[in-house]
């Protein structure tokens, strides 16, 4: 017999207090190896930013193997992290970049991050994914593919053209630029 | 990891919708476009793993991370975590956050009125043992306002977030307590419309946990999506 899965409740207002130490680690910007930066926003359905959500990074290694990882000397996972937007709805983390994702049967998927949204108003956390600009294998992405051309580019960060080496990459909840978000 | 085949879709009812318009903030943050369907042998099915020395040995005792006793009624709070088949979830990663007695969080968006409490920060984490059993100790929460309506009122509650076996098992909920008149005014304990998926947010006064002339026990279950590929087993001599 199935049980039923306990139900999902927002983390409110002060998810800090509780999930603030797993954010913003330095802990993967080890200097000899290929990281990258991303920043962005979270926004509502008025282009408001959203100061109190948080993401949670979970991307496979450079050789594309999400189960390679194994915790740090602290007990940190490979290959995951958390950031909460700051008073002005900003986010920024930095990971290790990840290698493409061999899938089952063959499937090749394009690099690519997986993102959870938490955030006070979300009762459920939100599932997406960001891919990297100016990557071939993009075009060949069974996801990527899988999305109307219009709604692909919310999953495609963009470089900083400021900022070498960044990205940028937003995050819209609701709107005619909604992010897509994914089920299972 | 997760068998992705034994990750199903909720039950209608036994998960929120996103857009829940009682509970205003949801109105302007949830998405309206319908989910995309992401095939299962295309998502990421294994999740992040942690050391054990991400809690330290106090981390699940709310009450002993300051000099004094804080103020309020001594609780443990304690139960399984299980998947969807009934095994226990072993070495799962919880967190826990939580008001103070008196209802406020020490945190710099809580500008209620009420006072905080210099022995109590109201954070914990612990990881589940080889059964998948958790315990923490802390004091009861206090019920707090909060401007979603006139006159609303939070029902006491700790805040739980979850790690299974994969990422898809990831469950951030609320744990209420038993006899609470606020839990039938509050939407988002309400956001839950099937009657028996929402109770089973409230935990079990369990007097047989409780420590005689120290602390009332309460237990509280978790199920989390998913099906382990392997049975967690002891290891074998
Ligand atoms: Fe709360």
């Amino acid at each position: 017999m199935k049980l039923t899965p306990s139900g999902s409740q927002t983390v409110g207002p002060y998810f800090r207090i509780g999930l603030q130490h797993l954010c913003d680690s330095d802990a993967q910007r080890a200097a000899d190896v290929d990281t990258v930066t991303v920043h962005g926003t979270v926004i509502d359905a008025n282009g408001v930013p959203v100061s109190d959500a948080m993401l949670e990074i979970w991307h496979a290694d450079r050789d594309g193997r999400y189960d390679a990882g194994l915790p740090d000397a602290s007990g940190r996972p490979a290959c995951f992290t958390r950031a909460a937007t700051d008073d002005e709805g900003s986010f920024r983390f930095t990971i290790v970049r990840p290698g493409a994702v061999p899938g089952e049967s063959g499937i090749r998927q394009a690099p690519h991050i997986a993102v959870l949204v938490f955030a006070r108003g979300l009762l459920r956390h939100l599932i997406t994914r960001m891919y990297f600009p100016d990557e071939a294998a993009n075009s060949s992405d069974p996801v990527l593919q899988s999305i109307p051309e219009k709604r692909r580019r919310t999953l495609i960060a963009e470089r900083d053209s400021h900022r070498p080496g960044t990205l940028e990459w937003n995050v819209v909840l609701q709107g005619d630029d909604e992010t897509v978000f994914f089920a299972w | 990891m997760v068998d992705m085949r034994m990750v199903q879709t909720p039950a209608p009812g036994t998960q929120p919708d996103f857009h829940y318009p009682p509970y205003l903030s949801s109105v302007v943050r949830s998405p309206r476009m319908p989910l995309v369907l992401l095939p299962q042998a295309l998502a990421e099915c294994a999740g992040p793993v942690f050391g054990h020395n991400i809690v330290g040995a106090l981390d699940h005792d709310l009450a002993a991370h300051h000099g004094g006793d804080p103020i309020g009624e001594r609780i443990i709070v304690q139960g399984r975590v299980l998947d969807e088949d009934g095994r226990p979830v072993p070495h799962a990663l919880v967190e826990v956050w939580q008001a103070n007695a008196a209802g406020r969080y020490r945190h710099k968006v809580d500008q209620c009125n009420m006072p905080l409490d210099p022995n109590f920060s109201g954070a914990g984490r612990t990881i589940t043992d080889a059964h998948g059993y958790y315990l923490f100790r802390s004091i009861k929460p206090g019920p707090y306002p909060w401007k979603n309506h006139h006159n609303a009122w939070r029902p006491a509650h700790i805040h739980f977030s979850l790690f299974g076996a994969g990422i898809l098992s990831r469950l951030v909920t609320q744990m209420y307590f038993p006899g609470d008149p606020l839990q039938p005014l509050d939407p988002i304990f309400n956001s839950i419309a099937d009657e028996k998926a929402r109770n089973r947010l409230i935990s079990q006064l369990d007097m047989n946990r409780s420590e005689p002339e120290h602390a009332l026990a309460y237990s509280f279950d978790i199920v989390l999506r998913g099906s382990q590929d392997t049975p967690f087993e002891e290891p074998r001599k």
